[in-house]
């Protein structure tokens, strides 16, 4: 794409991102965040359905950085771990230990139905069952899956912006 | 009778007794007894040295039955100056080698070739005369391959090493003597004052002087010389290294001082180039094969390549600059290279006597084995990593002051007044900046790899996890080596001013103390004072470190058993990176110089192409000169004994005409 | 009585290098937002971030050293150092330890090395590859950084980083010549290698096998992490002030008067902001180079910063 027509295009689409609703209560806890919330996500082993949405939260239309979120590459660096999928027999101590490898304090948010209950899956051969039967979750967000709005809605009580 | 006279007859009577002891003490007393001596031997050399350094004068001289003069011993300042600095690695080595007394380490023959070794190295800078110089040069080297012949006479990779170091080192005795020999017979005399008469403008000084480098240069390790190093180094144990390694290298520095800076002073500015590209070369070759290098021995032995290369820079530099009438730089580029000497000297024997320690402890030197031994031995990590920051160059250590003059003598030398000195010096200056800023940073690379990989982390074999601390009489030379290589670098005034005394006011640079004991080099207009640099950084870390206790009383720091690392749970101690996998960048980027065999066999499951049961990777980097240069060599010498062995089948019949013939030769050449 | 306002400069500068790096990253990361079509998290966020880690219980691994705790520290000392010696409001030089170019190449190398020990004392396969990658590139680096300033230095005839800006203060005609304008574009390579910005490396990378910097502080938390983010971006805030200095020298304080440091920190303000949203709006533009393509871009480099040196000898 040449500079030019990249500039343009910057120029009429202006901002992608829409406009922020009003934010949601601070999620009690995330006080010590101060607008400031790394996450770390997790794909337990969902059917990818979750992490797409989870994706697009994180995109231009959504856009939930602007909210002090930021996704990163490390456990360690992160404050809010969200998973998506219930939990399959091979990723139990991944888990485990991504979520020891996180430093306090931290939050759990199970993202999708699968999460919450195991949904359809939760009678499949390789699933372990959901994610609250390994880990403390903190929030739940429910759908099948759920929309990014909904993603953002929770993850924006985290830092409460 | 002088106190420098006095010094160097304690030296001998020392000798005498470290010898006597060796052979006659039992062996479980020997190491205890023979080391003690042997550090006072050394600390005599530190004595002696010092009053030469201080100005102190006196002679000794040798009757010999020698139809000729009289060996005549009597340092000068700059003698006195290498006199200290081999005397002082020496009493570091020998404190160490009391407490790494094994079978072999402990036999007679290694302690009585240990003391003469050390006598020798410390009488060749006291030489007056061409003879005396060779004579002490020759109980070195010979002292040097009986120690390394005495450690380990059992292990059939010695041998080979031995060769090579046997004939390295007479080869460089053989240029040597070639040089001194032309010069002496261009003087009419064999003494060092005869010799300083001699034009260096004439083509016989040349001559010499190319012999004069390759002897003196072979013996400072430098390219193509240096290819007993790499073989001979690793097999020594740490403290016969660190002998050889820090302080016999700095015969060969001194030889050249002799040459450049005694007997045939302000030589043209070819001899500079030379000096310099051999310097450069040396020092890139030596840093490129240290980095990619896995065995640690072998990395600290390239790296006095590296090092060597540097000091020889900083020499070919001021004859240079002196050749072009730039002066000031020229005498800062020398007191530059005294400095790197001086400080190379410190780290390195300190480097490899951590490497000894490291050896003891967990019996290996190859870096991919070892691992997390900084929290199993504390104290050789400490020191270790201090010498390695001193081998790196990193402010304070003396490495960084004596690279840092070198440098701002480079960068002033190319102009005096603004005018340009030459072209020579104005493509030659930048060339040889850029050639100390890429080995600098291959140096800082081949020292985190080494500090980083032995002694951070987790142990990567069981030897390395069963690792301890060394005993106390191996941890005082350690961190003794260690204090010199900071204290070395927080003094580089008093130092710059005491190395400038030792190479006569002809060549003394305009430096003087400022601050505490920084240095002020008014001819080439730069100042340092590290000690305010430490007062500053200090300061500086006084906020962070209250932050860091006011968040350190809030939050308290958890441990978890693993690191993260991805969030498997078999994750084992070789998942980790290894030496060769961290130098891996640097072979492909310098894939042409280093020329890497690798071979990559995949072993497959059944059938199938997809499924892998084992990948079997391995990757050796040669050295070029030795595969490139002495092979060639080597087996066309091969060649040519197969072809002379045809003529020597034993029989009596073939020998008895080999005499006839002979003598029909000679009788026809003499009635022509 | 210079010594002191020396300090006093040097001491502006601290305070101001450490309010203003964090705000730099804020910039650069909102109008790369921007540019992207994002509202972006405004240029506070990091030190909203700084704040938090600050606040966090760091977790390390059992076999971790003291390297760990003590390389971040060391990492941030020394971008501290670089901050109080480099010319960015005044060209006043500290008594005894003047800002010369090898001691500063110097200061920020302990930096390097302190990160790179810190990646491999995490003894992950990640920690390793990146500590490796980042001393490989810092090796290639050195020799462009200073032959770059040493081109600079020849007009000035010395390697002291202040007088130099001065000299181009003085002598405006010395900015735009060739030698300089060479010497400047091989300086600007080499500080984006320097601080891991691309092409040489993507600071917002979540790939593992494209980190560099990234790789070293995974295992790194809380305070060890805001040390270590801290430490570099005031070393990325006081490279892009030195560049600044030496492209547009206007403005800095060469004699001490409190209306000139509030002249000087206003103006070194805005040049390092204007700078750090140059930075950005070109990195929008910019792919990673290959991690063996980085070595031929800064070969280029070097090429330009050794024909500037011989070129200021030879036909200056």
């Amino acid at each position: 794409m040449s500079v030019k027509r990249l500039t343009n295009l910057i120029r009429s689409s202006g901002r992608i991102a829409e406009p922020a609703p009003p934010a949601p209560p601070l999620f009690p806890g995330a006080e010590v965040f101060g607008g400031s919330v790394q996450v770390r996500f997790i794909n337990a082993g969902s059917g990818n359905d979750c992490a797409l949405e989870v994706q697009s939260a994180f995109g231009p239309v959504y856009d939930v950085e602007r909210y002090g979120i930021r996704l990163v590459a490390s456990p360690r660096h992160a404050d809010v771990l969200v998973i998506t999928g219930a939990v399959t027999r091979n990723l139990i101590e991944p888990l485990h230990r991504t979520i020891d490898a996180t430093p306090t304090p931290r939050f759990v948010i199970a993202v999708g139905d699968c999460a919450i209950t195991g949904g359809v899956f939760a009678a499949g051969y390789g699933v372990a069952g959901p994610v609250s039967d390994f880990v403390h979750v903190d929030l739940s967000v429910p759908g099948n899956p759920p929309e990014p709005a909904v993603i953002v809605a929770a993850l924006r009580r985290m830092t409460g912006r | 009778m002088t106190a420098l006279e006095a010094g160097m007859l304690g030296q001998t009577l020392l000798l005498v007794v470290a010898v006597a002891a060796a052979l006659l003490t039992p062996t479980s007393w020997r190491s205890r007894v023979s080391g003690t001596l042997c550090t006072l031997l050394a600390a005599a050399g530190i004595v002696t040295g010092a009053i030469a350094l201080s100005g102190g004068t006196g002679s000794l001289t040798i009757p010999t039955a020698l139809p000729m003069d009289p060996l005549v011993l009597s340092p000068d300042r700059l003698g006195g100056l290498v006199m200290v600095v081999v005397s002082v690695v020496g009493v570091l080595a020998s404190l160490f080698g009391i407490g790494s007394a094994r079978v072999a380490s402990a036999s007679r023959a290694a302690w009585l070739s240990m003391a003469v070794f050390l006598y020798g190295m410390q009488l060749v800078p006291a030489a007056t005369d061409v003879v005396s110089f060779l004579l002490f040069w020759e109980i070195m080297t010979l002292g040097s391959t009986a120690l390394l012949l005495a450690h380990h006479a059992t292990r059939g990779t010695v041998a080979s090493a031995l060769v090579w170091y046997s004939a390295m080192s007479q080869l460089s005795f053989f240029f040597v003597l070639a040089g001194f020999a032309m010069l002496a017979g261009l003087a009419g005399g064999t003494g060092f004052a005869d010799l300083a008469t001699i034009d260096p403008y004439s083509w016989q000084a040349s001559v010499a002087f190319l012999l004069l480098l390759l002897g003196f240069g072979g013996k400072a390790e430098l390219v193509p010389l240096h290819v007993w190093v790499p073989r001979v180094l690793p097999e020594a144990p740490g403290h016969v290294a660190a002998a050889m390694s820090g302080a016999m290298v700095n015969i060969g520095v001194y030889g050249a001082l002799l040459v450049l800076v005694r007997l045939l002073p302000n030589g043209p500015a070819w001899w500079g180039v030379l000096i310099m590209v051999l310097g450069g070369v040396s020092a890139l070759y030596g840093i490129l094969q240290a980095s990619v290098a896995s065995n640690l021995k072998v990395l600290l032995a390239y790296s006095t390549t590296e090092n060597m290369g540097l000091v020889f820079l900083g020499l070919g530099a001021s004859v240079l600059l002196r050749a072009d009438n730039a002066t000031a730089a020229a005498d800062a580029a020398l007191v530059a290279a005294l400095l790197l000497m001086l400080s190379h000297a410190a780290f390195k024997s300190t480097l490899f006597l951590g490497a000894g320690a490291v050896a003891r402890a967990a019996g290996e030197m190859n870096l991919d084995r070892l691992g997390g031994l900084g929290s199993r031995m504390p104290w050789t990590g400490a020191a270790f990593g201090v010498a390695a920051m001193g081998a790196a160059a990193l402010p304070v250590t003396s490495g960084f002051v004596a690279e840092w003059m070198l440098l701002q003598a480079l960068i002033h030398g190319s102009r005096v007044d603004g005018e340009v000195v030459s072209v020579t010096a104005s493509v030659a200056m930048p060339l040889a900046v850029a050639v100390i800023a890429l080995t600098a940073g291959l140096a800082l690379l081949t020292f985190v790899k080494a500090y980083g990989i032995a002694f951070l982390a987790r142990p990567r074999s069981q030897k390395a996890k069963l690792a301890g601390e060394v005993p106390l009489i191996m941890r005082i030379p350690l961190v003794l080596g260690a204090l010199l290589v900071v204290v070395l670098g927080l003094l580089p005034g008093p130092l710059a001013m005491a190395v400038g005394s030792a190479v006569g006011p002809e060549f003394a640079p305009d430096v003087r103390t400022i601050g505490l004991a920084g240095v002020d080099a008014r001819g080439i207009d730069a100042v340092l004072d590290p000690t305010t640099f430490v007062v500053l950084a200090g300061l500086l870390l006084l906020p962070v470190l209250i932050a860091l206790f006011i968040s350190a009383r809030r939050p308290p720091v958890r441990t978890s058993p693993l690191p993260w690392a991805g969030g498997g749970s078999r994750l084992r101690p070789r998942m980790q990176y290894t030496a060769t996998s961290y130098a891996e960048p640097l072979v492909r980027v310098f894939d042409d110089v280093l020329r890497p065999s690798r071979d990559v066999e995949v072993t497959h499951v059944g059938e199938s192409r997809y499924l892998v049961e084992r990948v079997h990777v391995e990757q050796t980097v040669s050295d070029v000169v030795e595969t490139r240069l002495y092979r060639p060599v080597l087996n066309l010498l091969q060649r040519f004994g197969i072809l002379a062995r045809r003529a020597q089948n034993g029989s009596i019949h073939r020998y008895l005409s080999y005499s006839f013939v002979a003598l029909l030769t000679v009788l026809i050449v003499v009635s022509l | 009585m210079t010594g002191a306002a020396a300090i006093i400069i040097a001491l502006v500068q601290l305070v101001l290098f450490v309010f203003l790096a964090p705000v730099l990253i804020g910039v650069i990361r909102q109008v790369r937002a921007r540019l992207e079509g994002r509202a972006g998290s405004g240029i506070w966020q990091p030190w909203r971030d700084v704040r938090k880690l600050l606040a966090k219980n760091p977790v390390r691994a059992a076999d971790s050293s003291w390297m760990l705790a003590a390389g971040p520290v060391t990492l941030l000392v020394s971008s501290l150092l670089l901050c109080a010696l480099l010319p960015l409001v005044g060209t006043l030089p500290l008594p005894l330890i003047p800002s010369d170019l090898f001691v500063i190449v110097s200061v920020m190398l302990i930096g390097v090395v302190a990160l790179a020990l810190v990646g491999l004392d995490a003894g992950t396969a990640f920690g390793g590859m990146g500590s490796s990658r980042h001393m490989t590139v810092a090796a290639l680096v050195e020799p462009t950084l200073l032959l770059a300033v040493y081109a600079l230095s020849i007009p000035a005839g010395t390697s002291t980083l202040s007088l130099i800006v001065e000299t181009r203060l003085e002598n405006p005609a010395v900015i735009i010549s060739p030698v300089s304008l060479l010497a400047m574009v091989a300086l600007a390579i080499a500080i984006m290698a320097e601080t891991s910005r691309l092409p040489v490396d993507n600071p917002s990378t979540h790939l593992e096998l494209t980190m560099l910097h990234e790789a070293m502080v995974l295992e790194a938390s809380g305070r060890d992490l805001a040390w270590l983010e801290l430490g570099s971006w005031l070393k990325l805030a006081a490279l892009l002030g030195l560049l600044a200095n030496l492209i547009v020298p206007w403005g800095i304080v060469t004699d001490f008067s409190v209306l000139g440091v509030l002249v000087g920190v206003g103006t070194v303000t805005v040049k390092i902001l204007l700078l750090g949203v140059v930075l950005s709006v070109g990195e929008v533009f910019l792919a990673k180079a290959r991690l063996f393509r980085v070595p031929e871009l800064l070969a280029g480099s070097f090429a330009l910063g050794l024909l500037a040196v011989t070129a200021s000898y030879l036909v200056a």
